[in-house]
């Protein structure tokens, strides 16, 4: 119920406009992922699945944010079913980010078991929205471990003007979620290729349909 | 004066006048859907069933307006006022959507949806007449440039501001203008003054069917051809002399003669139609055929009141100037 509610709450707030470019149906896992700027970009794009698919998509959201606070942890424990992730601190030596984000690679593809779906943002922060930032290499890590795995680009439009980084509170103008034609790493594909091709998908969303 | 089926009317909670107007709208309504149905059934060919269809989804629309619209006004000043203040708000969001606003100015939008709209129709609501009329111009306008330029960003900053300003005039400022209707004093017309209210959005929306119905059956020579290519001067001439015959036919339910009538709702209609033309340039210019998808075939709320916006401020200005007592020294 309260699930319910909030999914119309990010509605109202977003006036959020769901659109897909191509049909996506079947049971298949995926990973959803996006260009980021706000707050609210996961539950926006949560929202905007279809309530069968969105029962199996659980986001993937900063440990640091979403464990503070009561409110904030049963959200994301019992009502978006987040997998929380552990930030390493900006401090950290180079060994010590390459250890951590391996385990938290390993630990979302456990959690993904054989059933949920996944949203990322693969920017790793959130920009100021003039561009979209080059893809940290998660997603590649990622597909390395599921390979079957479905991957549909989503651009965010306008979120970036309603919950910008550095404001609290939100401008609730209307914005539209663009889901794109699902795409699959290829055998053989490059790190860096691959995870130019992803950016490139969301990026040509923003450019046909921004 | 009195009414056909008085008895039966005073039960009602609402005005006589009113239920009668009411009940016409509700009639024009039914037979409108009757005709939609029969033409759903009948009409061949790709063209003109698409035609049928958009024609029908705008019914649909019109019956749920008509009933949220009936609502607002029979609950009297409360419901008006939460109506209008709703309206000002999708049509604000729907403004600042298309409007050319960055990071700098995110404080003042704030400020604007959620400090100076309410603050604008609670003034109505407590009837300051002094306040309401120059909050948003005076002190509305003042605050969202000042709140910006702390920002301190500079680029595109006139553009900026202005937009916002015209964003607050459009969407918040005029349309509180048709609410504010009820805080006239008109002697003899005491306790009926949501008639003006409904006088104004019948004669307004009804204008805009028209010019659309006779522009259909009609149409040939185009009034603004850039701004507008749908609008022809068929359409305009047919559909404002149309709504001023209506909005004089019904002059009983206003504290109007029918003559008056008749000048007040030409007025309306000439308003409703600049604020349409304008409105369509203000899509023109941002390069969107609608400003929303919220209302099924008519596109957003913005698109539905386009003609309300100008039409309210000066109705309610010219009425106030010619019937309103509250001024007048004793």
């Amino acid at each position: 119920m309260i699930a319910g509610a909030l999914v119309k709450l990010a509605k109202v707030i977003s006036g959020a406009r769901a659109v897909w470019t191509t049909p996506i149906d079947g049971d298949a896992q995926r990973i959803f992922f996006a260009n980021h700027t706000s707050h609210l970009d996961f539950i926006v794009v949560w929202s905007a699945l279809p309530m069968a698919m969105r029962a199996r998509t659980r986001p993937v959201a900063g440990q640091d944010y979403w464990m503070k606070g009561r409110v904030r942890r049963y959200l994301s424990a019992k009502v978006f079913n987040a997998i929380l992730i552990e930030r390493t601190p900006s401090s950290a030596s180079a060994e010590e980010k390459r250890i951590a984000a391996r385990a938290a690679i390993e630990r979302m593809a456990a959690e993904m078991g054989t059933d949920y779906s996944i949203i990322v943002f693969p920017e790793g922060t959130r920009g100021s929205g003039d561009e979209i930032a080059p893809f940290k290499s998660g997603l590649y890590h990622m597909c390395m471990i599921k390979p079957d795995v479905q991957l549909v680009p989503v651009y965010l439009d306008n979120m970036n003007r309603i919950l910008p980084k550095g404001e609290a509170l939100p401008v609730p103008m209307l914005s539209r979620v663009v889901f794109g034609e699902p795409m699959a790493m290829r055998r053989d594909e490059r790190k860096e290729a691959f995870l130019e091709r992803a950016r490139s998908a969301v990026e040509r969303l923003r450019e046909n349909h921004g | 004066m009195t009414y056909p089926f008085d008895r039966w009317l005073g039960m009602l909670p609402m005005d006589r006048s009113l239920v009668l107007l009411l009940a016409g709208v509700l009639a024009a309504l039914i037979a409108g859907s009757l005709v939609g149905f029969i033409l759903a059934k009948t009409v061949q060919g790709e063209a003109g069933r698409a035609t049928v269809a958009n024609l029908n989804a705008r019914l649909r629309a019109w019956w749920v307006m008509v009933v949220v619209f009936g609502i607002a006004v029979a609950t009297g000043g409360m419901g008006s006022l939460l109506l209008f203040g709703l309206i000002s708000f999708l049509a604000l969001r729907e403004f600042v959507t298309l409007a050319p606003t960055r990071v700098a100015d995110h404080q003042a939008l704030f400020w604007s949806f959620f400090v100076l709209l309410p603050l604008q129709y609670y003034l109505i609501g407590i009837g300051w007449y002094g306040l309401f009329a120059i909050m948003i111009p005076v002190y509305g306008f003042i605050f969202t440039a000042v709140r910006s330029v702390l920002a301190g960003d500079v680029d595109h900053f006139m553009a900026r501001t202005s937009t916002i300003n015209w964003a607050l005039m459009v969407c918040v400022y005029c349309v509180s203008y048709a609410p504010a209707l009820l805080m006239l004093e008109i002697p003899g017309f005491h306790g009926q003054n949501a008639a003006l209210l409904f006088f104004l959005v019948l004669v307004v929306q009804l204008s805009d069917v028209l010019q659309y119905v006779w522009g259909k059956l009609l149409g040939k020579h185009k009034v603004a051809p850039v701004v507008s290519p749908n609008k022809t001067w068929e359409g305009l001439i047919g559909g404002v002399l149309s709504a001023t015959a209506v909005g004089a036919a019904v002059w009983w339910a206003t504290p109007f003669t029918p003559a008056q009538a008749a000048g007040m709702a030409f007025l309306i209609c000439v308003m409703g139609f600049c604020g349409g033309l304008v409105m369509a340039a203000i899509k023109r210019d941002r390069g969107v055929k609608d400003f929303g998808t919220l209302i099924e075939g008519h596109g957003g709320i913005l698109d539905r009141i386009d003609s309300l916006c100008f039409a309210a401020p000066i109705f309610f200005h010219v009425t106030r100037f010619f019937f309103d007592v509250s001024d007048q020294v004793p």
